[in-house]
């Protein structure tokens, strides 16, 4: 089974496509090359939001389909949550 | 690859369409209860009601009449009754419908009022429907087939799945020489170097742009707070995006990968050749594709994550989605499903063929589910406030 996504090898951060939970050893592929991804849950990742796949610091930029999709308002560790209590927009706000 | 043959209507002017509707088109706002009368007393008519059409003036009023010729003129209408409060502004639509060359009427109710109204323009309705009751569908090439498409309520799995799904197969209409547009100007907002980068030419690339940031000035001029709340939407959000630039991305999927466009359209406005067009539109799902079917488009691909549910009147949206819980829960919505796509169980490529085939048989006759459970939202854009 396939837990995660990746749009581009320069991405920071996966997809869930299953409902991934706390401590769990996950396979992912990526879908620019079709390469297989492993990475561990730290915290519940519901299926469709990100999971981080590095560590960041606040004003990193989080990248996914090898474009900025916002900066990090927050400290995110490995394997944790990436959404709206940690990433904002650098477009509107 | 050989185009493939839908059975359609061809209408007098040429163009090709996949439904046969007799509409009662008001022209303004409080002509909708004679529109809708006459749709009662003649089965098989279709009364469009809208909240617009009185005191509009300047830009926003020529928008107004382009939405509302343009949607008589849709090769998916055979024949229209017009009614509107006034002789004037009534006669300004038939005479833009009657340029196909398909049998247009209009009612006006000033001195006469709602009820001689109803009975004139009823036994002009019965007329039209018995007539396009014996019209018959042709055989015309998928390719005659104009196109738009717009994502809605979505999420992570439109831009991994449905999007690209629908990218597909713009690749391939295109290519075989059909016609297509996109639109949805601000939600390109993070994506809107890789839209100007599928731009066909300089002078192409710029009118975007100009589009592009007029729309971007109007959301800043308007805004109070940082639109968190609206762009993502909290539907969006819930499904797993949480940017603007994020929603875009995925959204800009649909394009394609090898189709360029060829032109930047104002709001309803026709594509004047074949291929792919960007059209000025907002995101609001009822209000883009109403443009569309204004501009002539007679399918619409809508792409969904948690699970929008539109459809239009006159111009069939075919939902397709690729996430398992909404095809869970939410079924009786979705013609297509591509949710195999997560797992790596389906390709693009074989997600974008079943797309295909939903096409021809969506044109040639299968209701969507959109029809079958009644959807027919019809919006007006308004620019701006009335006279």
């Amino acid at each position: 089974m396939i837990h995660f996504l990746t749009h581009d090898t320069e991405d920071n951060v996966g997809v869930a496509v299953v409902d991934i939970e706390a401590g769990m050893d996950l396979t992912g592929r990526n879908l620019s090359d079709n390469k297989p991804l492993k990475a561990h849950s730290e915290e519940a990742i519901p299926l469709g939001h990100k999971i981080a796949l590095k560590d960041f610091k606040v004003g990193d930029d989080v990248i996914k389909y090898a474009c900025v999709i916002g900066r990090i308002s927050a400290d995110v560790k490995t394997g944790h949550h990436v959404h709206t209590q940690n990433l904002k927009t650098k477009r509107w706000a | 690859m050989a185009t493939r043959k839908i059975l359609g209507y061809r209408r007098e002017n040429g163009a090709v369409g996949v439904r046969n509707h007799v509409i009662i088109l008001p022209v303004d706002d409080i002509s909708n209860a004679a529109c809708e009368a006459v749709a009662n007393n003649i089965k098989g008519t279709l009364a469009i009601p809208h909240a617009y059409g009185r005191l509009q003036f300047g830009e926003d009023l020529e928008l107004h009449f382009r939405t509302i010729i343009g949607t008589g003129a849709n090769a998916n209408v055979a024949a229209v009754i017009v009614i509107g409060i006034e002789a004037g502004w009534t006669k300004k639509i038939v005479d833009g419908i009657a340029k196909t060359g398909k049998p247009v009427f209009g009612f006006s109710i000033e001195g006469k009022g709602d009820i001689r109204t109803i009975a004139d323009a009823s036994y002009k309705a019965k007329e039209y429907v018995q007539w396009a009751s014996e019209l018959q569908r042709t055989e015309c090439d998928l390719r005659e087939l104009y196109i738009s498409v717009k994502c809605g309520e979505s999420d992570t799995t439109t831009g991994l799945s449905s999007c690209p799904t629908v990218g597909n197969v713009i690749d391939k209409h295109c290519a075989d020489g059909g016609t297509a547009s996109f639109g949805e100007t601000s939600e390109l907002t993070g994506a809107e170097h890789i839209v100007a980068a599928k731009a066909a030419n300089e002078e192409v690339r710029k009118e975007f742009f100009a589009m592009f940031e007029d729309y971007t000035k109007l959301v800043f001029d308007q805004k109070t707070n940082d639109l968190s709340e609206s762009q993502p939407t909290k539907g969006n959000i819930a499904g797993g995006l949480t940017t603007i630039e994020e929603k875009a991305l995925g959204n800009v999927e649909k394009l394609g990968k090898k189709t360029k466009f060829i032109g930047c359209l104002p709001p309803a406005v026709a594509p004047t050749k074949s291929g792919l067009w960007f059209m000025d539109t907002s995101s609001a799902a009822a209000e883009a594709v109403t443009l569309w079917a204004a501009s002539g488009a007679v399918i619409h691909l809508f792409p969904t994550g948690q699970g929008n549910v539109i459809g239009h009147p006159i111009e069939p949206v075919i939902k397709l989605t690729g996430n398992p819980k909404t095809m869970a829960t939410m079924s009786e919505h979705i013609d297509v499903d591509v949710s195999k796509i997560l797992q790596g169980e389906m390709t693009i490529d074989e997600a974008g063929d079943a797309l295909l085939d939903m096409i021809v048989r969506t044109a040639n006759g299968r209701h969507t589910a959109a029809e079958a459970l009644g959807h027919r939202e019809f919006a007006m854009t308004k620019l701006y406030r009335s006279a």
